[in-house]
């Protein structure tokens, strides 16, 4: 009994000089590193910069062809659940023409296998999913990306 | 008895009257007042439960200008006569506590669409009185407000539309079962 409480500590102690060594040791010559920069895990950080949502505006540049446009318009509060699309009642077809509003594009009435449905095909339902508002804020990463030559 | 006390008395009991009156106007009010707050349609479950919390993640409880909008500003009319009206055909919702109406979810859900057409025919009959005691189209900046609010505002009061008819869900979920009927913006 004796024996094996002694183990336990001495595996305990290993744990915690490796653990914790290691963990200094990272933190000093910084091999991890956050989108932050250099501050301690638990070190307090200045705030960012709060964001806002760009005005509306009347539809914004695609990138690629098979891009799902980007919303020009804000959708805070917006309820998209088993009772109620906010979206479909601007964008639906019978909707869209009154309110001046983008129709929903056909693909959206065909299921995954191809099947022509006669409403949104319930992968099309969660529009958020793939379609999202813009908000003017710096890319956390650098990237190459370039929309194509098509566009 | 002299005429002279006479006349004296009929004053003191006049004046009594009159005190009476202000204490019981007072009473009345302080009633009124005192039913008139959030604090007061939360102390039933009923309320708490469903429409306090929905209400509690839209615009009309936190917002950049830190004006709140709570549930008698939107349900109880401002206007006196009005007030009156609405508080004697609230008293009907004790009644319906009563019973126990809507004490459990399932059963809120059951009749919230009947809750929610009535709150809907009300403001629709009202022009949305209670939206107009703190929204005034007459004082709205439309070029300054987003694209899409400047052309619906422009186009539907052109119409003769209300608040209510493009609005619904402002400050609670939605009910289920709701049909096309129930689509009044155009
Ligand atoms: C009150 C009506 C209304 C609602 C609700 C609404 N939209 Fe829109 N939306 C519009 C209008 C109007 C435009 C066209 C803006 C313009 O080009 O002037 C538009 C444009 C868009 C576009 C751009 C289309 C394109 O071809 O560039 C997308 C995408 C879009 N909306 C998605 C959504 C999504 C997703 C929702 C729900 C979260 C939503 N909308 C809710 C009215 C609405
Ligand atoms: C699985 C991703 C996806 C979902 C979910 C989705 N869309 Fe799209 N949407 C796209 C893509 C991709 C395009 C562009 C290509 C196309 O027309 O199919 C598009 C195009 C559109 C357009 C522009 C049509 C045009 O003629 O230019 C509108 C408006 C739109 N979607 C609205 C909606 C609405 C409203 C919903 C929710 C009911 C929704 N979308 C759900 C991917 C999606
Ligand atoms: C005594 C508990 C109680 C209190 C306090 C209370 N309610 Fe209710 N409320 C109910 C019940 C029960 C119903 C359902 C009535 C029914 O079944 O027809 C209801 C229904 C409603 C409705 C739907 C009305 C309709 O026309 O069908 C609204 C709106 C409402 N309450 C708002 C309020 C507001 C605002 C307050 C505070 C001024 C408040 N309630 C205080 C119990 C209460
Ligand atoms: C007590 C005053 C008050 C009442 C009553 C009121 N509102 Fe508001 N409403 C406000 C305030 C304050 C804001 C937030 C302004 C801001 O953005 O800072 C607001 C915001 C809004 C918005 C903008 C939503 C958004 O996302 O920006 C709409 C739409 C709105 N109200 C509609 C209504 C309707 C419809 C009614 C009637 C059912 C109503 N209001 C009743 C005070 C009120
Ligand atoms: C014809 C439909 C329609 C009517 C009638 C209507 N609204 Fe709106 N309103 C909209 C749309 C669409 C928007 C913009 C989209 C959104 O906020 O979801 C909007 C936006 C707003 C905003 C936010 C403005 C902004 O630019 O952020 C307020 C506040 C508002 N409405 C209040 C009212 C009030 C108060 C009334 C009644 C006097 C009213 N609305 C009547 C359709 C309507
Ligand atoms: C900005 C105005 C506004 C505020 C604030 C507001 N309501 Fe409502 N309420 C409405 C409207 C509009 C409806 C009609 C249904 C809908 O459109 O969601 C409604 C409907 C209701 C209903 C009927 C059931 C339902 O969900 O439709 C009850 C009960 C109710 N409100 C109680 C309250 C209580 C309690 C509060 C305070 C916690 C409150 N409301 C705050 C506007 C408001």
């Amino acid at each position: 009994m004796k024996k094996r409480l002694q183990w336990f500590l001495w595996a305990a102690l290993a744990v915690l000089l490796i653990g914790g060594g290691s963990g200094m040791a990272m933190a000093e010559n910084g091999e991890v590193r956050g989108l932050r920069g250099q501050v301690p895990l638990n070190g307090a950080d200045q705030a960012a910069e709060p964001s806002r949502w760009m005005p509306d505006s009347h539809g914004l540049p695609r990138n690629f062809l098979q891009q799902p446009p980007l919303v020009p318009h804000q959708i805070d509060n917006y309820k998209i659940d088993m009772r109620q699309n906010k979206c479909l009642t601007c964008h639906s077809w019978s909707k869209a023409r009154e309110n001046r509003a983008t129709k929903i594009s056909l693909t959206h009435f065909r299921n995954r296998f191809g099947t022509e449905l006669s409403d949104v095909s319930p992968q099309r339902y969660f529009c958020t999913q793939c379609h999202v508002p813009q908000k003017d804020a710096k890319p956390l990463v650098d990237n190459t990306f370039k929309p194509v030559d098509a566009m | 008895m002299s005429a002279e006390s006479l006349l004296g008395s009929r004053w003191k009991i006049l004046a009594g009257f009159f005190m009476l009156g202000i204490l019981f106007w007072g009473g009345f009010h302080w009633a009124l007042a005192a039913t008139n707050t959030e604090t007061f349609c939360i102390s039933c479950h009923e309320m708490k439960e469903n429409v306090y919390k929905e209400y509690r993640e839209t615009v009309h409880y936190y917002n950049p200008s830190g004006v709140r909008a709570t549930c008698p500003d939107c349900h109880v009319p401002k206007q006196w006569q009005h007030m009156i009206v609405r508080k004697i055909q609230a008293s009907n919702e004790l009644w319906h506590k009563f019973r126990g109406t809507i004490d459990t979810p399932e059963k809120f859900e059951g009749k919230r669409l009947e809750l929610a057409r009535n709150v809907w025919y009300t403001m629709k009959t009202t022009d949305s009185r209670e939206c107009r005691n703190c929204h005034d189209y007459k004082s709205m900046d439309f070029t300054r407000q987003g694209l899409r609010a400047n052309d619906f505002h422009e186009r539907g009061f052109s119409k003769g539309k209300t608040c209510i008819d493009c609005h619904k869900g402002i400050a609670h979920a939605l009910p289920k079962g709701m049909t096309a009927a129930d689509d009044t913006s155009n």
